[in-house]
């Protein structure tokens, strides 16, 4: 489904981020190396990976949040770290927008969260007049209930609620990369599909592309045209979501496989996991396979082999 | 239809003025207040003339007797009153924003230079003996006015608003909804207004009122060991001459025990509208 021949409206070239802390004593987390890749119109990306392996920080530095240590990220083939001045900002958000992980704190707490609405109408839509109207549009699109979410203060609305209402913000704008980290980790399987088809949906009609940031493997193949397993900071593996899931090459991606649940499948205390030997396997295939580097395995998909 | 309205837009002083602590303390407060500013327009003596004999109890005369020397004992409260707020006033306001600017800045660049540099700074007054210094610093001035003891107060109260508003400021930073105010591409200053400052400013105000109460604290402490300012009068002062003629001893309660009570209410006062405020402010704490 990934069309080559399109131009990438999202390039990431060898983003590594660095975070420092103390002046006396300073301290080193790297907590992005070295990752590349494009993301193409109209296409789900899905960004898959333990927590604390670097796919929130990927999404917040193409949002400029972070500032990258290394590397470039080039939005319509423009490196936004060359974006000056609040137009340039503006338009750069007018097309890239984001909903964050934890949406308790999306919120500040002191207004009612028609704020996120208001505020997106301040900047992007001045002229618009028929706010509310709009609102209760995108609101009914993500299958709330405007009557009871309007005028609400955020501590009376469930997190499910407060996800969606970042949704509903995200969908005002006709944007062109939506950076969705765990964008729906607060709904019950239901509301779920509903939500996943609609930005399926979207994508498909508008051309909209989206980095789905998820550590669940079975909504990653749902919803992902192109699938990114992320370990360490580091992309081990990346390729169309078929490819990925049907041919698992990496060891890491390999055990997140055989660690996925099934229905009818419980546990046993004879099988035992042992994080030690995942470290061990990955050690030893980099080893297997040192000085090569990234190889290619089809021409959709890229496996780490080795680390230097 | 109106009065509903305003409390609605008003929610936060709707909650004040129904909480009994705030009310309470407000009371209290307002009418300590009132008798510093008022109190010296109703007496006819002044604070250092000998209005009639000594060793008077409180009296038509004198409301709360007189000194051993025949100094009219509510003249002095009422005029130690006026200089112990004002310090209390100078030295509180200069001890919360110096603890404010330093909390803030140190917190907003935490982990680089500038916070390494004023926590350093901070811990360093932190673990100095307070009391060791203001009593070096005080004794080393020549003349001391009200304006020197509220710097000289206010220069060890601040550390401990510095590290509480840096750590306040840090949890504010890694609040996603400034990130989501930011990728709104919201103005710079919407953003500090509406989600930095209004998160901060109930935070701020209890911060406040706090230093307002420990700076009276310790210059009252100050006075009381002879290092007070060196003219004038003050609450610290009065009891420091009451104790130094042996008041109690020849039973001269109007002398202590009335400066102490008035003391002793308004920081009382002040706790009481520092812990109701925590009931307004934080809505987990408001009592329905």
């Amino acid at each position: 489904m990934v069309d080559r021949k399109q131009e990438p409206i999202l390039r990431v070239e060898n983003l590594t981020k660095v975070f420092s802390s103390g002046v006396f004593f300073r301290q080193f987390t790297e907590a992005v190396r070295e990752v590349s890749f494009e993301m193409y119109p109209g296409t789900i990306m899905s960004l898959i990976g333990e927590s604390g392996s670097g796919k929130t920080t990927i999404g917040r530095m193409v949002l400029k949040l972070l500032r990258p240590t290394a590397g470039k990220i080039y939005f319509q083939e423009q490196d936004i770290a060359t974006l000056r001045g609040k137009a340039e900002l503006r338009e750069y958000y007018r097309r890239v927008q984001g909903v964050f992980q934890d949406p308790f704190s999306s919120f500040n707490p002191l207004f009612r969260v028609d704020r996120v609405f208001d505020m997106v109408y301040d900047v992007f839509l001045p002229d618009v007049k028929d706010r509310e109207e709009r609102t209760r549009e995108v609101l009914r699109k993500v299958n709330l209930n405007p009557e009871r979410v309007l005028h609400q203060f955020p501590h009376q609305l469930s997190g499910g609620q407060l996800q969606r209402l970042l949704i509903a913000r995200a969908l005002l704008l006709d944007v062109k990369v939506l950076i969705a980290d765990e964008l729906i980790s607060m709904l019950d399987a239901s509301t779920r599909m509903g939500i996943l088809n609609l930005l399926a949906d979207i994508c498909q009609s508008t051309g909209m592309s989206v980095l789905f940031i998820t550590h669940d493997l079975a909504l990653g193949y749902y919803i992902s045209d192109y699938t990114m397993i992320m370990h360490r900071g580091r992309l081990v593996e990346q390729g169309a979501t078929a490819e990925v899931y049907h041919n698992p090459i990496h060891p890491y991606t390999r055990m997140l496989f055989r660690s996925v649940p099934d229905i009818g499948h419980r546990w046993d205390p004879k099988e035992k996991f042992v994080p030690e030997q995942v470290s061990r396997e990955i050690a030893e295939f980099y080893a297997s396979n040192s000085g090569r580097g990234f190889a290619q395995v089809s021409s959709s998909h890229k496996v780490l082999m080795s680390l230097d | 239809m109106a009065v509903k309205d305003f409390w609605k837009r008003h929610e936060n002083l709707y909650f004040a003025v129904s909480n009994k602590k705030v009310i309470l303390g407000v009371t209290v407060f307002l009418a300590i207040v009132a008798l510093a500013i008022f109190g010296p327009m109703v007496t006819p003596y002044d604070y250092e003339e000998f209005a009639g004999r000594g060793y008077q109890p409180p009296s038509k005369e004198h409301w709360f007797g007189t000194t051993i020397m025949g100094r009219d004992v509510f003249t002095q409260v009422v005029f130690g009153l006026r200089s112990t707020l004002l310090v209390g006033f100078l030295a509180g306001t200069i001890a919360s924003a110096i603890g404010l600017v330093v909390g803030f800045v140190s917190g907003f660049f935490s982990g680089k230079a500038p916070d390494e540099g004023l926590m350093a700074l901070t811990n360093i007054f932190m673990v100095i003996p307070s009391l060791t210094l203001l009593i070096i610093l005080s004794a080393y001035l020549p003349y001391r006015g009200i304006a020197t003891q509220a710097i000289i107060v206010a220069a060890t109260a601040w550390p401990w608003t510095a590290r509480a508003v840096r750590s306040q400021t840090l949890s504010l930073k890694s609040q996603e909804f400034v990130n989501l105010s930011r990728i709104s591409a919201a103005p710079t200053f919407r953003i500090i207004r509406e989600d930095i400052a209004a998160n901060m400013f109930s935070y701020v105000f209890m911060v406040y009122i706090l230093q307002f109460n420990g700076t009276i604290l310790s210059s009252v402490g100050l006075e009381f060991l002879g290092l007070g300012p060196t003219r004038g009068i003050s609450l610290g002062l009065v009891l420091q001459n009451a104790v130094n003629w042996n008041a109690l001893h020849l039973g001269m309660w109007w002398w202590t025990i009335i400066p102490g009570l008035i003391l002793t209410l308004m920081i009382v006062s002040l706790y009481f509208i520092n812990t109701g405020l925590d009931e307004v402010f934080n809505p987990r704490l408001r009592e329905m």
